[in-house]
């Protein structure tokens, strides 16, 4: 059982919000109480656990998302605002491409990007967020755009050579 | 057990710090286009092979010495990669702990009744439901308490914990504990706890009758010291005398764990925790509730980092206790918030008086070096043993005395980090050496030229001597060299550089198996907690090189003390010399036996057969090691079984219970604008240089150093954790508390090995992950006073202090500066 099968009644409101998404290319429908955020939905109730949870208010970017084109905290939104929203997790990033892995997630372990990984799935995220919006940007750039991930193992230099050989292999077509 | 007697124990048990190991070198990721030369640097770096080595005859491997990709990669960037929270256990119920909003208080009253009653309860635990005397465990000292018995300590200690069917419903139960508690002063910082008449955190009943410090707050001192400083003083033409404090700083790592308990069908329990030491986690387990060893199976999840706040262990008997008293798996994954309450490094004021000679040698070092601790004792005495034994420095000294207390307060008990206990005593030194060199017009590089020593040389001097494992000097001159030593600066920059060691680890025993199996793929089984540093790539090397096995058909076990050989701990930089050197050795031993029954099956003499990296070397010729093991196995098939263990023992007296297996040394130096209006600090440019005997694996050493040495510009810049005269965590958090990010990365970052093929690990490898932070402080400071023209002493260097500072009287930049 999971922390979020059972209905509380602390919860604020006693109802349970019914939302209905797109994850990951897909449709999904779920179930949750109105405080519940984003973040634990994906992680609990659709098990997508790739999201991670570290400060749950929105400093380290651990749990980052991209939906509807745009990066996120999802541990800043509400699971309820998700509803009719196209939402990508880490997930569904690479998951059609050679062995599920993706240009950028490739990079990373290129260029050494991965140390302890638990903030990896967030800085891919974030990373693919900054591409998709500056396809060739700057180190200094890449240190403005990915600021709001925090890296303890304080890969930084790895990163940014990750998102920038990512940026230089989309440049070739 | 007296507390006398638990420390002998504990001398014996070998405890040492932070994990983290790997290998290092040279990098310049900075946006800016590598030169030709730079790029060739580059790339020989992260293809290059072995050059020489200890193990298997120094041939140059695609493997061993290459940037081979992390081990487990794929999943950390799919997501895949299940850490403690990713895990699910049917039927588990949610646990969650009530706290007091003080650090110190007496418990008068628990009334669980109304929590109880809450919907999906099954359990509200206090330390009344414990067994009685409430169990107490720990380290060095069996001193904290399986939940708050009648007082709390630090701000965060968990007094009652629920259980129920859910999280939300555990929540609010917890809300509806009422705990009735007569608030005490408590002691927050160094002056409080050292006044006299000071509130003592521990009951000194609970001290031996015989420990002269049982009226203080003074947990256990040390003291080292050589020649005689006080008739050196006389002879000293320059003596420079200071106070340098460090603040308490904490871990964060970004995953925050947490620890599922569930009992087995035998009796036993399940513990899953992403810690450190697995096999002290089941020791501690299995003392506390009174299980054989055999019956606590501890799994440990790669940790999502831990730099030492995960190895020892915290609340995992709370949670075994849960579970076996309520017959469910118990779950409680922690918040951040909660990290900061159950980790942080020692703060540390150095009262530092140094007497050099007129050409700038050293002629006496004298130091009192006070280790704020916390509540708990945890590993923070042994922080404070092993953190002053290198507090002189690693300078050619006659004379030297060092005074170091472990001083316990009512604060997050302090444990390892990252350091250990070093970078708060180099930050002293090294800022005394750059003291003293201003005063006699030298220079910061000239100063450390002069007194580094040589190999072979002592730094620590007396019966139990330490000596220089390496070619020291060639990292200062390397740092020099790269930061541009000597050029002329731009208006408001100035240049600093500082030097440290920390000892490795002083003894252990690293056990590792190895299966060869019929298709040539091979599995290690190997302790070590793989937290970020990339232990298991290395693993993985060396069974590809001395195997013949292609890395892809490589498995790596670790993490379940069920299925893995003993290993001691994942700490001290120790893995790739422990632990590399008994996989090393399982390697050798599968040879070794393919041989034997390679002979036996084929008739041909043993002594005409010899083996070496993935061959058998026949008369005929060399075969592929699996060619000969399938001969030999012939029809029956099977695999071969390779054992190896690397053991050191401690020595009997030494005040580590052991000499240090190698050092880790590092030079730093950085170059730093100071923007005269605010104080913010912008770095130009960092270079670290360990000296790190071989990089096994070129790529993961820059990693370690380049994040080595952005965690320690982080202590140095922004990190403190302050209380309120509750002893209540100010900055509880992310938001409050900084950290590096992306954008507090130097502009230019250059990290740098030193390869001399002279450390005891496998293929002439040593520790090599927490070099890189050991002296950040120092070179950062020692850049600041260059740039301001006057000593900061304090840290963290925020734009507040920086500001302070300057606009103190005297302040030019590029100036001067008077030291008494």
């Amino acid at each position: 059982m999971t922390a979020s099968d059972v209905q509380s009644p602390d919860d604020i409101g006693s109802d349970q919000v019914n939302v209905t998404c797109t994850v990951n290319g897909k449709p999904a429908a779920f179930s949750v109480p109105p405080h519940r955020t984003l973040m634990d939905a994906l992680r609990y109730q659709l098990g997508l656990t790739g999201t991670k949870t570290c400060c749950a208010e929105g400093e380290c970017g651990a749990c980052t998302v991209i939906i509807d084109g745009a990066g996120v905290n999802s541990c800043l939104m509400l699971a309820a605002e998700a509803e009719g929203r196209d939402i990508v997790t880490i997930e569904g990033l690479g998951a059609e491409k050679p062995r599920g892995i993706c240009d950028l997630q490739e990079s990373f372990l290129e260029a050494g990007a991965v140390q302890c990984g638990f903030c990896i799935p967030g800085q891919v995220m974030a990373a693919e967020y900054l591409l998709r919006t500056n396809p060739d940007p700057s180190v200094e750039e890449i240190r403005e755009g990915m600021s709001g991930n925090l890296c303890r193992c304080a890969g930084y230099q790895r990163i940014v050579a990750a998102v920038q050989m990512t940026a230089q292999k989309r440049a070739i077509p | 057990m007296t507390d006398k007697e638990k420390r002998t124990d504990v001398a014996q048990q070998t405890i040492d710090d932070v994990a983290l190991q790997t290998i290092d070198d040279e990098r310049a990721m900075t946006g800016a286009p590598l030169d030709s030369e730079q790029a060739d640097a580059l790339a020989g770096r992260l293809q290059g092979g072995v050059k020489q080595g200890h193990g298997s005859g120094g041939a140059a491997s695609a493997t061993v010495g290459a940037s081979i990709r992390r081990y487990g990669g794929d999943d950390r960037v799919t997501g895949h990669q299940k850490f403690l929270s990713d895990l699910r256990f049917t039927g588990a119920a949610e646990a969650t702990l009530v706290t007091l909003p003080v650090a110190c208080a007496t418990i008068t009253k628990i009334d669980t009744s109304r929590a109880a009653e809450m919907p999906g309860v099954i359990a509200v635990v206090s330390a009344a439901d414990l067994p009685q005397p409430v169990p107490r465990f720990g380290i060095s000292h069996q001193d904290r308490p399986v939940l708050a018995d009648g007082e709390v300590l630090y701000h965060g200690e968990p007094v009652v914990a629920v259980v129920a069917e859910t999280l939300d419903q555990a929540e609010s139960a917890a809300r509806e504990v009422e705990v009735t508690f007569d608030e005490r002063s408590g002691v927050f910082d160094l002056e409080q706890a050292l006044e006299s008449g000071a509130p003592l955190v521990r009951d000194p009943s609970l001290r031996p009758a015989d420990d002269e410090n049982r009226d203080s707050n003074v947990l256990e001192t040390a003291l080292y010291e050589w020649g005689d400083n006080s008739a050196a003083a006389d002879g000293a033409d320059v003596v420079v005398e200071n106070t340098y404090t460090f603040p308490m700083v904490t871990h964060f790592p970004i995953e925050p764990g947490g620890t599922v308990a569930v009992p087995t069908d035998s009796g036993g329990l399940d513990i899953y925790s992403p810690v450190q030491h697995p096999y002290l986690l089941q020791r501690t387990i299995a003392k506390v509730v009174g299980l054989p060893l055999a019956q606590v199976r501890v799994f440990a999840p790669d940790p999502g980092g831990a730099f030492g706040g995960k190895q020892n262990p915290k609340l995992e008997p709370l949670l075994a206790f849960l579970a076996l008293r309520t017959g469910r798996a118990c779950r409680l994954v922690l918040s951040l918030e909660q990290t900061f309450q159950m980790m942080r490094r020692a703060a540390c004021r150095v009262k530092a008086r140094t007497g050099f000679t007129t050409d700038g040698a050293l002629v006496f070092h004298d130091l009192e070096c006070d280790y704020l601790i916390g509540a708990y004792a945890d590993v923070a005495p042994r922080v404070m043993t092993k953190g002053s034994y290198v507090a002189a420095g690693p300078y050619r000294i006659p004379n030297a005395r060092t005074a170091a207390r472990a001083v316990m307060s009512n604060t997050t008990p302090s444990t390892a980090f990252r350091g250990f206990g070093s970078p708060q005593v180099a930050w002293a030194t090294e800022s005394q050496m750059d003291a003293g060199a201003r005063q006699l017009g030298l220079d910061a590089l000239q100063v450390r030229q002069r007194n580094l020593v040589n190999e072979g040389e002592a730094f620590f001097r007396g019966p139990y001597e330490a000596t220089a494992d390496g070619q020291w000097h060639q990292s200062l001159e390397k740092a020099a060299e790269l930061i541009g030593w000597g050029q002329p600066l731009a208006p408001n920059r100035g240049r600093g550089i500082a030097v440290a060691i920390k000892p490795g680890a002083t003894s252990g025993l690293s056990q590792s198996l190895v299966r060869f199996l019929a298709d040539g793929s091979a599995i290690a089984y190997a302790g070590t907690s793989d937290m970020g540093q990339g232990a298991r790539t290395l693993w993985q090397q060396i069974l590809a090189h001395e195997l013949g096995t292609p890395l892809d058909k490589v498995r790596v076990i670790s993490g379940d003390t069920g299925i893995v050989p003993f290993d001691l701990q994942t700490s001290a930089s120790r893995s790739t010399v422990f632990m590399g050197n008994a996989v090393l050795e399982a390697c050798l031993d599968i040879r070794q036996r393919v041989l034997a029954l390679y002979a036996e099956a084929t008739g041909v003499d043993a002594a005409a057969l010899s083996e070496a990296p993935g061959v058998l070397v026949t008369p005929d010729g060399e075969m592929p090691l699996l060619e000969a093991s399938r001969v030999a196995l012939g029809a029956l098939g099977g695999e071969f079984v390779g054992q190896g263990t690397a053991r050191r023992q401690g020595r009997k007296g030494h005040p580590l219970g052991g000499d240090a297996a190698f050092y880790e040394f590092n030079c730093t130096a950085i170059e730093v604008e100071v923007d005269f209006e605010t104080g913010e600090l912008l770095l130009h440019k960092h270079v670290s240089v360990s000296d790190v005997g071989t990089e096994l694996n070129p790529l993961q050493v820059i990693s370690q150093d380049e994040g080595a040495s952005i965690m320690g510009l982080g202590h140095s810049q922004m990190e403190q954790l302050l209380v309120d005269d509750h002893g209540v965590i100010r900055n509880l958090g992310a938001l409050d508390y900084r950290i590096p990010t992306f954008k507090d990365v130097p502009v230019e970052l250059i990290t740098h090995g030193v390869e001399n093929h002279d450390g005891p690990g496998p293929y002439g490898s040593k520790g090599m992950s927490e070099g890189a932070l050991l002296c950040t402080s120092g070179a950062l400071g020692s850049a600041v006073s260059d740039a301001i023209g006057m000593p900061v002493r304090d840290l963290p260097l925020t734009p507040e202090r920086v500001w302070t500072t300057l606009n103190q009287a005297g302040a030019q930049p590029g100036g001067g500066e008077a030291d008494t």
